[in-house]
């Protein structure tokens, strides 16, 4: 088991509020990503929910038991760490076995869960080394062994990746979805990386300035973002809005249009524009194009795109595959819109 | 030859750093050169540096009055006893102000820190009655807590700077594996202090070892440490300088070799926390 329910949570720090009341349900077994940009409360709420920072008001339930005020200790949970947070002064053995140690649990049944997990994650060759003596991927599945050995309700991963090189947390990544698909336990994983979060989760929820925006699994949040701010924080590139003055309605205030869905025409199109930097990919294409008395449009292109720096273009969009957005910015479903 | 710019700057600091040692050092040295003169060449008006008949009669009879060993002994005992006692309150109280802060905390360190800006006679009177009432006069316990007290400011200090370089996460992990606080200190801050640790009981031996204002006041036979000892020299019956240097430079020995061995120790841990 490992479900976890907020109901109503808050946080402050002093007369700042971090956190304004969240209800969010995470179920037994699913891997839901927190992701927003730096500053948006969903490392404080992690922190809360492994209660390593109180909760000002509301309540966390762990498997439906109240545990609002429970010690991290008794939580059972388990937490992987940015700057992995492995005891600088243990050999890897000591590091994963410490928890089983603290548990009590006995020497032999210790030994065969360190052998274990040393086998899931690869660590074999390195349990009588020190943490500085292993690569920044070695540390991290470290400290990933020492939480598995617990055999927590959840696990709750703080940025896990941020300190690895791209290829590495590529890799990184993977293993961790398997390991989620292996385990099938409840993982809390929080991360500013869009990419990430698309990859990897059952269900994302998108976090701003202390509240949740909208919880959904990948492909809704990125077909059918509920406002302007999930709508350009999931998807890369970002999506192109454009504001709209001569009212296509009465209610569209601007319209986005994601970069793989513009279409480059050399004869006509909705907007006309000359093309700036293009970046190539290799498999695709970024063209950057300055569309006159709008900005500046991505255009996501085949890796075969001909197209040159200064050419002049036409882009569009199918119909279908614009979202239309109101004054405050909230998503308009179909029939609100005239087009 | 011509000496070069870098070469010219490098003997002045050398020159400079050997004047600068060789003053600080300059009392201690004549205390020792003095300890193996005469009483007569020690109060000499034409003091000599080297050219005197060296004598040990100063040590011989430092080390005749059987009192010395004991002192030696209560130096020990207070010196030890005081700095293992501080450290069992400092190394929680810095846990504290390091991992768990409140808006306070700083003004707290501030506080504790502002009790040795005061002059110690400020407070001599009440100690000094308390001590009477609690028959703590003239004791060993008595003085180990009175140098427990006015050590731990900075033992705090020292701690508390030791223990902010050590990443909370790591605690925090450690709470998550399911230590208790005490586990917590134990096998992960510990640890991982222990070189700060060891500085800071170091530092704190030494200063226990050489105070002597309130060893003098609340210590008469029993448990006065060598400090004290030495004083005795500075008696109504007269001021024997030669004796006294003896008595002093055999007070100082046993803590100098102290400081030689853990001198690398000594200094990283008294700059910690200055660079990262």
């Amino acid at each position: 088991m490992g479900s976890i329910t907020l109901k109503k949570v808050t946080k402050n720090f002093d007369e700042v509020s971090v956190i304004k009341p969240i209800d969010l349900e995470i179920r037994d077994g699913e891997f839901i990503v927190f992701v927003g940009p730096s500053g948006c409360g969903k490392s404080t709420l992690l922190r809360m929910i492994a209660g390593l920072e109180d909760t000002t008001s509301g309540n966390i339930e762990i498997d439906g038991q109240d545990a609002t005020d429970t010690p991290p200790a008794k939580r059972g949970l388990a937490m992987v760490f940015q700057s992995y947070a492995l005891y600088p002064h243990m050999s890897v053995r000591n590091n994963i076995a410490f928890p089983l140690k603290r548990a009590k649990v006995s020497e032999d049944e210790i030994e065969k869960k360190i052998a274990n997990a040393a086998k899931i994650l690869n660590l074999g060759d390195y349990l009588d080394r020190k943490p500085g003596q292993l690569s920044g991927g070695q540390r991290q599945r470290v400290a990933i062994g020492r939480a598995i050995v617990r055999q927590p309700s959840a696990f709750l991963f703080d940025e896990p990746l941020s300190n690895l090189d791209a290829s590495l947390r590529v890799n990184m990544r993977l293993e961790i979805s398997e390991l989620h698909k292996s385990l099938a336990t409840t993982m809390v994983y929080v991360t500013h990386d869009q990419v990430e979060a698309m990859t990897m989760a059952d269900r994302i929820a998108v976090f701003n300035a202390g509240i949740i925006e909208q919880v959904g699994t990948p492909l809704e949040l990125y077909n059918n973002p509920v406002n302007k701010f999930v709508a350009g924080f999931i998807g890369s590139p970002k999506m192109n809005f454009i504001d709209v003055n001569s009212a296509l309605d009465d209610a569209t205030a601007s319209i986005g249009v994601r970069p793989e869905h513009l279409k480059i025409s050399r004869d006509e199109g909705m907007w006309a524009g000359k093309v700036g930097v293009i970046e190539h990919l290799g498999s695709e294409t970024f063209l950057h194009v300055q569309v006159a008395g709008i900005g500046t449009f991505t255009v996501k292109a085949g890796g075969d795109c001909d197209i040159n720096y200064g050419d002049n273009i036409y882009l569009s969009a199918a119909p279908d595959k614009i979202l239309h957005f109101d004054e405050a910015g909230i998503t308009l479903s179909k029939d609100q819109t005239s087009d | 030859m011509a000496i070069s710019n870098g070469k010219k700057s490098k003997l002045i600091y050398t020159f400079l750093a050997w004047s600068i040692s060789g003053l600080i050092f300059f009392p201690i040295l004549w205390t020792l050169i003095t300890s193996f003169k005469t009483e007569a060449e020690a109060i000499s008006t034409t003091p000599s540096l080297f050219m005197f008949d060296w004598t040990l009669e100063n040590y011989k009879d430092v080390l005749q009055r059987s009192e010395y060993f004991s002192h030696f002994w209560n130096s020990i005992v207070i010196s030890l006893g005081s700095s293992i006692l501080g450290l069992l309150i400092a190394i929680p109280a810095a846990w504290s102000m390091a991992f768990v802060q409140t808006k306070r905390t700083k003004h707290l360190l501030m506080w504790m820190l502002s009790t040795k800006m005061l002059p110690p006679v400020g407070v001599l009177i009440p100690i000094y009655l308390l001590f009477r009432d609690f028959g703590l006069l003239d004791t060993k316990t008595g003085l180990v807590i009175v140098m427990t007290l006015i050590n731990l400011p900075i033992m705090v200090w020292m701690l508390y700077t030791y223990f902010r370089e050590i990443p909370n996460e790591i605690l925090e992990a450690s709470r998550m594996d399911g230590a208790t606080i005490g586990e917590e200190i134990f096998y992960v801050l510990l640890p991982i202090a222990l070189p700060g640790i060891a500085s800071t009981l170091l530092l704190n031996v030494i200063l226990a070892w050489n105070e002597a204002f309130w060893t003098l006041i609340l210590t008469a036979a029993n448990a006065a440490p060598l400090t004290a000892f030495i004083a005795s020299y500075s008696s109504p019956e007269g001021l024997f300088y030669a004796k006294l240097s003896a008595a002093s430079a055999m007070a100082i020995v046993p803590i100098l070799i102290l400081g030689w061995f853990s001198q690398k120790q000594l200094v990283r841990g008294l700059s910690f926390g200055a660079v990262k």
